[in-house]
């Protein structure tokens, strides 16, 4: 479904994204780790144009994306700060998204499940980082698109609505899309993912299934995996 | 664009400095034209607060309201919507909402007042106008300084060192180069280095209509035969269209190619 190519970006002199070749398949949960500062949400606004890469080409659904802007028609993106205008209500950003995105939505079920009835006409400006993190993903998630980008999802869920949250992630993965994740709660990551890409520094580290992950670091849980890349790779820079 | 427009404009109605702003005009102009019975000075005392006051509130509310936009920003540019729908959208909603203040805080006391059938309805009508086009053009500048500097401390203080250059700093240069110049002809350099500043020339155009260029000496003379030939009334407005449409277009530009 998404195919990088040669894709790089720098800031100034940090080169934030080194080469960059990926494929993705076409269904899945992908979940994308990495230290922080490696590259993870870069990648994405890469993806999304929110960013402009350097060089290198972006493919999804079989055409090259650079510089285009109709393909996030079919792209459902959940960005890791929610920050909304402070005076606008829920209610009416729900409608904004239904105005730019016609066609069916699903927010109710969003609604239901976070218990956001109540919260719905409040202003943005008064509402709690976990309250706004789930209209953050009402918002994100309301529209049936093919393609999940999930940039940090857990942030400020209660763990009931993270439960919900997962449960709706698992749905989706069964209904054939693919969904992206980036997050730094690692049993998050190994509780959904199928495959696991790895970035460190601004390169891909591993790009493959959870399994071979934790065999070829010769441990039984992702987060022990993670912290063996790391440790290695540090004492191998020491070197 | 029209439907981000719309949001954005509701998010401005809303804001507690948008009532702010606007119920400071409304105070002042009330207080003027029930301290005075001279609609005349009372325009000359309004003139002389919105020339500096609305400049100010344009370039901070648009630094301010850009760099608060943000998060938001990026959630609309996941959306299939273009880069430049995005920016203008928000742009016209807000600065829409600053010249509905300048239209209701100045406008109504006015016409409450009677203005409409005044002989000096030409010159609130300008300053009205000017109003608009100083919101216009200051918060056009403060969204492209916001774009420019992704730190909000640097950001501020590059607005309020552009806001207090046109509105004080320009005259004292431009004051010094007349003195210095005095030996020689200077309607040109007057002319155009009043053209460069957005703020001198909306105080000139009203000066100029409250028939006060006899106050100015000879450069009112000059001013006044320049700006009342059509020649100086087609430089005049292409110089306020150029300080519109030249930052429109690098809004365009810069937000072509901003990463967010």
């Amino acid at each position: 479904m998404i195919t990088i190519t040669n894709l790089n970006k720098s800031y100034k002199k940090n080169h934030v994204l080194r080469d960059i070749n990926l494929e993705l398949p076409q269904s899945g949960i992908v979940a994308l780790l990495g230290p922080n500062g490696s590259g993870k949400t870069t990648l994405l606004k890469c993806f999304l144009g929110m960013v402009l890469a350097d060089s290198g080409d972006l493919v999804f659904d079989g055409r090259s994306v650079l510089g285009q802007y109709e393909y996030r028609a079919k792209v459902s993106y959940l960005s890791q700060i929610a920050r909304f205008p402070e005076n606008l209500t829920a209610r009416e950003l729900i409608s904004l998204m239904k105005e730019i995105k016609p066609g069916e939505t699903r927010e109710a079920n969003f609604i239901k499940v976070f218990n956001l009835e109540k919260e719905l006409d409040k202003k943005m400006g008064s509402l709690s980082g976990g309250t706004r993190q789930k209209v953050n993903i009402t918002l994100a998630l309301m529209h049936d698109d093919p393609l999940i980008i999930l940039d940090e999802p857990s942030t400020g869920l209660d763990p009931l609505s993270l439960q919900e949250l997962k449960k709706f992630i698992l749905k989706e993965r069964e209904r054939g899309k693919l969904i992206l994740i980036t997050t730094h709660i690692l049993s998050l990551a190994e509780d959904l993912a199928d495959d696991i890409l790895f970035l460190l520094e601004g390169d891909i580290y591993f790009n493959g299934s959870l399994k071979d992950l934790l065999n070829d670091q010769g441990e039984n849980n992702l987060e022990n995996a993670i912290a063996h890349i790391l440790r290695s790779t540090k004492e191998y820079s020491h070197a | 664009m029209l439907k981000i427009l719309k949001y954005s404009f509701y998010e401005m109605i809303r804001s507690r400095w948008v009532f702010i702003y606007t119920g400071f005009y409304l105070l002042a102009t009330i207080a003027l034209l029930l301290l005075s019975n001279d609609l005349s000075k009372v325009l000359i005392s309004m003139t002389n607060i919105t020339l500096i006051l609305t400049p100010l509130i344009g370039i901070l509310f648009g630094t301010i309201y850009y760099y608060n936009s943000k998060e938001f920003i990026q959630l609309l540019m996941a959306q299939a919507l273009s880069r430049w729908s995005i920016f203008s959208g928000m742009y016209a909603g807000m600065v829409i909402a600053l010249c509905l203040s300048i239209l209701l805080g100045i406008g109504l006391p006015f016409v409450f007042y009677g203005i409409m059938v005044s002989p000096d309805l030409p010159i609130f009508l300008l300053l009205i106008t000017m109003g608009c086009a100083l919101s216009i053009i200051f918060s056009l500048i403060a969204f492209l300084i916001a774009m420019k500097f992704d730190d909000k401390v640097k950001g501020l203080s590059i607005s309020i060192f552009v806001w207090l250059f046109f509105a004080i700093v320009y005259d004292g240069i431009f004051l010094l180069l007349l003195l210095g110049l005095k030996d020689y002809p200077l309607d040109k350099l007057t002319i155009s280095m009043l053209v460069l500043n957005p703020i001198d020339l909306s105080r000139i155009l009203i000066l100029m209509k409250l028939d006060m260029s006899a106050m100015m000496g000879y450069t009112g003379a000059v001013l006044s035969k320049f700006l009342g030939k059509e020649t100086g009334i087609i430089v005049v407005s292409t110089s306020l269209l150029f300080w519109i449409l030249l930052p429109l277009w690098r809004l365009f530009s810069i937000g072509q190619k901003k990463d967010l």
